[in-house]
């Protein structure tokens, strides 16, 4: 069965605008339970992570630039640089390395 | 509330450039998964999320059920959720509903991050000036993205295509240089989502399935060995 991509549309925003706003009406006051607390913490990285990798390498044209885009992206991070460089160097390293390898 | 909405729109310069740049690829994303220019600002301006949209395009590309939509889009802004707990503690407590239905619209990193650290109670009109650049930036770049994406090089789409997880990497690796045992779990995340696009039954599974059952199974096990400490909390 085909979808309709305004249904899917409004379902994603709704969900979205759900989670943003559902604490901020109804929590008036600090979640206790530890390991909800605990899994709400390390969601975010962990979703990040699996979707990031092995994603961004079959993203490129070439694995090469990608799994470089990877290596690059968490150094320039890790070193400190913010969001919009660290997009931009993995940007780079990708442009550079197809444009020695597929020519 | 004038003085405040200005210093929001001043904050909300740097963000609005670098959604802009970001968005971008998100749109090539959007196109890919076979969206229009409209339909691409619309899902941009309506979600605000960079995560969460790009696994809601992953749905879409897939034609997989509304039903795994919602799980992808729970999954993936979870921590929006987290955001607005901690956000619903900045409010005054007298806070009408109107501005709490409104700042939670736009509760991204970045906005949630300027939002948080200002001094005091939350001022809803500082939160409004930062997403009234922020907010269109983000929308106009998606649909540049879903654009120009057809009429730029493979080359340059190529590299523009990784933008967006450059984005997920500044995200996750400050925090996992600060705390061990986060960069152990994104680094078992890697793993673990390499082995499952790769094993055979799992790899059949759609992409966000997997996504899914993953980040639960993964962060449940670290809440469960690792429970944080209360002065983590806010990182």
């Amino acid at each position: 069965m085909t979808h309709n991509i305004y249904a899917y549309l409004a379902i994603m925003s709704a969900v979205t605008y759900a989670i943003r706003v559902l604490p901020l009406t109804l929590i008036r006051r600090q979640i206790k339970n530890r390991f909800l607390r605990s899994f709400l913490y390390y969601v975010p990285y962990v979703t990040l992570a699996v979707m990031t990798f092995p994603a961004i390498i079959d993203a490129t044209q070439s694995p090469v630039a990608g799994a470089a885009a990877l290596v690059i992206g968490i150094t320039a991070a890790w070193l400190g640089a913010g969001l919009f460089p660290v997009s931009v160097s993995c940007c780079v390293v990708v442009f550079i390395i197809e444009f020695i390898l597929c020519r | 509330m004038k003085k405040e909405f200005i210093k929001g729109m001043q904050h909300g310069i740097p963000i609005g450039l670098g959604y802009l740049a970001v968005s971008f690829s998100l749109g090539v994303a959007a196109k890919n998964a076979g969206l229009t220019a409209f339909q691409g600002f619309m899902a941009s301006l309506l979600n605000n999320a960079s995560a969460g949209e790009y696994a809601g395009f992953t749905v879409i590309a897939a034609n997989a059920s509304y039903l795994e939509m919602v799980l992808m889009t729970l999954i993936a802004n979870a921590r929006y959720l987290l955001m607005s707990c901690s956000l619903s503690q900045k409010f005054a407590p007298d806070t009408p509903l109107g501005h709490r239905l409104l700042v939670g619209f736009d509760v991204t990193d970045e906005i949630f991050g300027i939002t948080i650290t200002r001094p005091g109670a939350l001022n809803p009109y500082y939160t409004y000036g930062a997403m009234a650049i922020a907010t269109p930036c983000w929308a106009v770049g998606t649909a540049l993205g879903v654009i120009a994406g057809n009429m730029l090089p493979l080359r340059a789409v190529s590299a523009l295509s990784v933008a967006l997880f450059g984005m997920f990497l500044a995200v996750i690796i400050p925090p996992a240089r600060k705390n061990r045992v986060v960069a152990v779990f994104v680094l078992i995340s890697f793993l673990a989502s390499f082995a499952a696009a790769n094993l055979p039954y799992i790899s059949s599974l759609s992409g966000g399935t997997r996504t899914i059952i993953l980040t639960v199974v993964i962060s449940a096990i670290a809440a469960a060995l690792f429970p944080v400490k209360e002065e983590e909390k806010k990182a």
